[in-house]
């Protein structure tokens, strides 16, 4: 699943080996390999329960133990830390961990229910497996068996059988060691030992899901997926998560044309064997409200039209705007999409107006994206996290918004990488990763990074550091200058890290104005040239450098645009009203596949295919490509690259519309080595830099919140953070706000019970940008790092 | 009698006043801790690995290779953890000592701690016993107050605090790394080894675990010497021990004696057996040691003897059984406090004894099947050596015993229920009970 750049680049060799004898076997290992693993090595499979490689040896099922010369007892394969010249002895050469495996085997089987007829796991249990491989035809166990009430939740999301559970720990190991959750833990003693929470505390960790898919026996399964499938019914599809940056690998299982789960996919360089909750449930949006065909507006109604209709029309709505066309692309947009995009609009409709960026975005992001990110190889990847001897975080909440980098970023912390984030307090997140708030205003980072304390500066400025920067940074002016200038200083490497799976590959295949894929610069000759030449056009066809941001949304209110071709956007997530600018356009043609806010108001609507039904490649945070294919290999819907070569067709203009074609010119271009984009540093913006309003806003996305892409599945949803203001006590008390706060913009106010955070610094109130009760940019009219005002709540009124 | 007793840390215990520091002080109590604290530290600790001291909690480990295992200089913190989750059926010495002794305790806390380096020493005492914890917070109340406890004790820089902490009632905790577990405050389960609590004990730092009656020898071995304490026991058994007897015996209670006294001079000292009854069985230190019969009464109690005759001394608390008790009853009633007090880490000690338990009470209401005895003997070769810790070896101790001297009892026991085999109110200690 993992492209390598460079392959081999990255294989430790380890320094020291030493010979361990398995079943009269040598073979050569690292010090400090476990026993289990160097049987591995060899092909020689131990049982095993409570091991996994990436938790820490618990020893506790037994089921793996092996006979060691010169030791008297057997020991647990998956603890024992082999020496030099050792003998292993495991269950094919010795009777003694024979004998003891097919015991601890019987005794896993005594208060199992052996219902694996009706049980998920079963025919792909390790314990169903295990117990036809080593444990014996007929019980001699004639007693009752423990019984539970079952099942019962540990969250909205997982349920718990706990008469099938093996206690292996490796639910409460994960999230205690991986996630950071600590609300499983294993409670009473003997054979009533069971898994469970505090009465209070449910296992609402966003790692949750990981928890069903280690789990040796059928014990944890989720709302989601409990009784819907057998494995064995299942068609598995290797695919990559659409829903962040973090670039998961993961596998996907329908049934007759249904999904029915996802799963983590072990990659190691990535993902490793987790994903996030909404990696793992979040898919049933594509499977529920569906466009399902073409829509054309006739007297302000939408129709269903034909598919050569609605091209028809959409070709000539937009030929006829032609240049004074916008082209917005989402940040959900595969390579592949977004390169159709920029490629459309530049060789079919001439215009050079396109952006990605659906969200709070600026001229200054644009040239760090422009001079820093588009197009460049590899800078920072996950295992250079694991290394660092110290992270800084800017506008940046991995655990909200790339829930992978926050494992890997604990994981480092847990061996001893230092992690900083310069923001308004401790978060939740942060304190998992062991980590230090770096206390700056929402909007005043800028400031704070220009004078970091000296020991962070010290620290950035060692080998491996790193500093890894949030697109939130965008809405704080000079935040991005700032972030510049102390990577240059310190030397540390900087990694840019936005929240959505396409906005990196959509920024590579040069979806924004001024940046020709590959991040060639559209002002450079040999630039223009090369892509005018792959493209067959003239280099004087190419469009002058376009608007984009702001600028474009400027001259989309004042009339300089006059059609709109949309692709996957919503407009509440942009801070200015988009809704409203686009309604006024003339021609307004949206590619989607839900009804949205830019359906509602499109002359022509095309539905286009989810991921499910497509192949294509997401980029990820690290600059690493993540392939994926296509799940449902005889899906009827098309891509977006696929119904933008349709719409050039009909202008007469051919352009490649399939993953293969698209990809074969990507090849083609090949990488970008010329003259790039000059950064052209930022001042703080005076209006923001105003500390004269009350409190100031920090917002950021939670993981879980009101997204589109997690509609459809309601325990997932249940898992979700409750919505909450955030503020110091000392806030509190200025403004005398008791246990919930009103919080006013001037787009309007929200009414939120209050959490107050010792953490805090004075003067902020946070609040989640996009959750039940609380949308920011709708609501308060302003967003991250603006001042609005706070007051208690008044009573009944909520926004 | 050819074994006099040899009261030692019982010397004084008809002294009302014991529990106090004024009436330890009044038999020399203290002088141990002055002397101590003017020797080197490792002086101390070579002086009780001369004396042979085995660690009075059953295992018998050498304390002073114990306290040797402890890294000096490493600028880590080291602790001191006194299990007195004393939690063994049958064993009943530790409670008594810190009822009627608990200075000794304390002052064997304050010197050992000197010797390991720990400024920090805990008591961790089983919950349901207020009584003694009571005693023994007095006593370390009473050694701050005197400055026996504190900062720069005696003026000689040396700083210790004590703290008593009690448990919270499971016999797990009376497992070294489970007890270390719970001190800190979590679920009290035992800890993989390696790293050894010498090497990363409490908090990860390097400790020492004794029990209370090693501890409390230790004053007694600094004042009177290595010489002294050689003079009792065996070779590989120095020294004294406090027996606890109980059972069918006359006069049940402590009886401290030299190691290598024989259970049957224990007997003697103990009125011998309720009258008009005989030693059926015997268990020499807690149900966790495999039970013998009147044919081993004359064997030396001492470490290495018992394990000759295949079992082991454990705490010294000999329980004796007259020809009333129901062999399967016993066991049965052994293997479900096992059962219920197995913490259920690992495999084999949570299935096995829930199976075994379920097995054996069959057997007492008389529904045992021949086969099944045969079943539970691979039952607790399954679970003996393959736990992982040493409840499950215990657990899987009784009934393979009990079965290499009373076959024929368990046999019987397929038609027969315990109680028609053996009347019950027969066999109850209380007075005129065997009358009825």
């Amino acid at each position: 699943m993992t492209i390598t750049n460079e392959p081999g680049a990255d294989v430790a060799v380890p320094s020291e080996l030493i010979t361990v004898i398995v079943d009269g076997v040598a073979i050569g290992v690292p010090k400090g390999t476990l026993a289990i693993r160097a049987a591995e090595m060899l092909g020689i499979e131990i049982p095993r329960f409570c091991d996994h490689p990436l938790l820490d040896p618990v020893a506790a099922c037994r089921a793996c133990l092996v006979e060691i010369e010169g030791v008297p007892k057997p020991q647990p394969a998956c603890a024992q830390v082999v020496s030099d010249g050792m003998q292993i002895k495991t269950q094919f050469s010795s009777d003694v961990a024979r004998e003891a495996q097919e015991g601890v085997m019987e005794f896993l089987l005594l208060n199992h229910p052996l219902d694996c007829p009706v049980c998920d796991k079963g025919g792909e249990c390790p314990l169903q497996n295990q117990a036809m491989s080593v444990g014996r035809p007929e019980s001699r166990f004639t007693l009752d068996k423990r019984e539970f009430e079952k099942p019962i939740n540990v969250s909205a999301q997982i349920l718990l059988d706990r008469e099938r559970c093996v206690s292996c720990a490796r639910c409460t190991r994960f999230a205690d060691q991986i996630a950071g959750d600590p609300m499983l833990e294993l409670l009473e003693r003997g054979a009533q030992q069971q898994v469970g929470t505090a009465d209070d505390e449910p296992f609402d960790s966003y790692f949750s899901g990981n928890t069903i898919q280690i789990c040796p026996v059928g014990a944890l399964t989720s709302a989601t997926y409990r009784f819907r499938a057998r494995p064995f019914d299942l068609v598995s599809v290797p695919t990559a998560c659409e829903h962040c940056a973090s670039g998961c690998s993961l596998r996907t299982d329908y049934r007759r044309s249904t999904i029915t789960r996802r799963l983590a996919w072990d990659d190691p360089e990535v993902n490793e064997e987790w994903n996030c909750d909404k990696g793992r449930f979040a898919f049933p949006y594509m499977q529920q409200g569906r466009l399902e065909w073409p829509l054309i507006r006739e007297d302000g109604e939408l129709r269903t039209a034909s598919w050569p209709e609605a091209i028809d029309v959409a070709a000539r709505g937009l030929q006829a705007a032609g240049k004074d066309t916008a082209v917005l692309v989402g940040g959900r947009s595969t390579v592949e999409d977004a390169y159709a995009y920029q490629r459309f609009a530049r060789a079919v409709l001439g215009t050079d107006n396109i952006d990605f960026r659906a969200r709070a975005n600026s001229a200054e992001e644009h040239s760090f994206l422009a001079s820093r990110v588009a197009g460049t190889p590899v800078q920072v990847e996950y295992s250079d996290l694991e290394s660092a001897p110290t992270v800084l975080l800017v506008s940046f909440e991995p655990e909200d918004e790339s829930p992978i980098v926050f494992l890997r970023l604990r994981k480092a912390s847990r061996t001893g990488t230092r992690v900083y984030s310069v923001g308004s307090g401790t978060t939740r997140g942060l304190e998992k990763m062991a980590g230090t708030c770096i206390p700056a205003l929402p909007g005043r980072e800028a400031d704070v990074l220009a004078s970091l304390p000296a020991d962070v500066r010290d620290a950035l400025a060692e080998p491996g550091a790193v500093i890894m920067v949030g697109e939130r940074a965008a809405a704080s002016s000079g935040t991005l200058t700032a972030v510049v200038e102390l990577a240059e200083s310190t030397g540390a490497a900087l990694a840019w890290v936005p929240r959505r799976a396409g906005e990196r590959g959509a920024l590579d295949a040069g979806a924004l104005a001024g940046v020709l894929p590959g991040g060639r610069p559209l002002t450079d000759a040999i630039a223009r040239n090369s892509i005018a030449q792959a493209w067959g056009l003239a280099e004087s066809d190419l469009p002058r450098p376009g608007l984009s941001g702001v600028e474009l949304h400027d001259a989309i209110t004042e009339g300089r645009i006059s059609a709109a071709l949309v692709g996957g956007v919503e407009p509440a997530d942009y801070p200015l009203d988009a809704v409203e600018a686009l309604g006024d356009l003339d021609f307004v043609v949206s590619l989607e596949n839900h009804h949205s806010a830019v359906t509602e108001l499109a002359d022509v609507v095309l539905p286009v295919a989810v991921v499910s039904e497509k192949s294509g490649t997401f980029v990820d945070w690290e600059g690493r490509p993540r392939p994926f294919g296509q799940v449902f290999r005889d899906a009827m819907m098309g891509s977006d690259a696929y119904v933008l070569g349709m719409l050039a067709s009909a202008l007469d203009r051919a352009q490649p519309s399939t993953v293969t074609d698209i990809r074969a010119e990507l090849g083609r271009l090949g990488p970008w080595t010329g003259s790039r984009i000059p950064f052209e540093p930022a001042r703080v913006d005076s209006a923001q830099a105003d500390t004269t309003g009350e409190v100031r806003l920090d917002s950021w996305r939670l993981l879980l919140d009101l997204g589109v892409m997690q509609e459809g599945d309601p325990h997932l949803a249940a898992t979700a953070r409750p919505t909450v203001a955030r503020m110091s006590p000392g806030t509190a008390q200025r403004f005398a706000i008791g246990t919930h706060v009103r919080i006013e913009g001037p787009g309007g106010f929200v009414q939120l019970p209050v959490e107050l955070d010792e953490s805090m610094i004075d003067g902020v109130v946070w609040t989640p940008m996009n959750s039940e009760g609380c949308r920011v940019y709708r609501d308060l009219g302003v967003g991250y790092g603006h001042a609005v005002s706070i007051a208690p709540a008044t009573e009944g009124g909520s926004a | 009698m050819s074994t006099p007793l040899t009261p030692v840390i019982t010397e004084f215990w008809d002294r009302p006043d014991l529990y106090t520091l004024d009436g330890y002080r009044a038999v020399g109590g203290y002088r141990a801790l002055e002397r101590a604290l003017t020797m080197d530290p490792d002086d101390i600790i070579a002086q009780v690995k001369d004396s042979g001291l085995r660690g009075r909690g059953g295992a018998g480990f050498p304390t002073g290779m114990k306290w040797g295992f402890v890294p000096q200089g490493d600028g880590k913190p080291h602790y001191l953890v006194v299990n007195a989750d004393e939690s063994e059926p049958g064993a009943c010495k530790d409670i008594p000592i810190m009822m009627a002794n608990p200075h000794a305790l304390v002052e064997g806390v304050i010197i050992a701690s000197y010797a390991i380096r720990a400024n920090h020493a805990f008591i961790y005492i089983r919950g349901e016993v207020p009584n003694a914890i009571r005693k023994v917070e007095f006593a370390v109340k009473q050694a701050k107050e005197a400055g026996l406890i504190g900062s720069n004790i005696q003026g000689s820089g040396f700083d210790l605090d004590v703290v008593v902490h009690s448990g919270a009632g499971a016999y797990i905790c009376g497992e070294e790394t489970a007890l270390l577990d719970s001190l800190e405050g979590y679920r009290g389960q035992p800890r993989l080894k390696p790293p050894f609590p010498a090497v990363a004990g409490l908090y990860a730092s390097p400790t020492v675990i004794n029990n209370v009656e090693t501890i409390a020898n230790v004053p007694y071995i600094v004042d009177r010497g290595v010489e002294w304490f050689r003079g009792f026991g065996t070779e590989k058994s120095p020294g004294f021990k406090v027996f606890a007897v109980s059972g069918h015996v006359k006069r049940p209670g402590i009886y401290e004696a030299p190691l290598g006294i024989t259970m049957r001079e224990l007997l003697d000292y103990a009125g011998g057996m309720r009258d008009g009854s005989e030693v059926k069985f015997w268990i020499p230190g807690g149900s966790s040691v495999p039970m013998l019969t009147p044919e081993h009464l004359d064997l030396p109690l001492t470490y290495e003897s018992m394990a000759e005759a295949g079992t082991m001394l454990g705490t010294g608390t000999p329980m004796v059984f007259d020809q009333t008790t129901s062999v399967v009853k016993a066991v049965t009633r052994w293997l479900e406090f096992y059962k219920h007090e197995s913490c259920g880490k690992c495999t084999p000690c949570r299935e096995g004894t829930y199976w075994i338990t379920g097995v054996l009470e069959k057997f007492e209401h008389g529904h045992g099947q021949e086969q099944e005895m045969e079943t539970l003997t691979s039952l607790c070769s399954q679970i003996s050596g393959r736990s992982f810790c040493a409840l499950g070896d215990a657990a899987a101790t009784p009934y393979p015993a009990a079965m290499k001297y009373f076959r024929d009892e368990f046999l019987a026991a397929t038609h027969t229920s315990a109680d028609e085999q053996f009347d019950p109110v027969a066999s109850y200690v209380f007075a005129g009970a065997a009358a009825r």
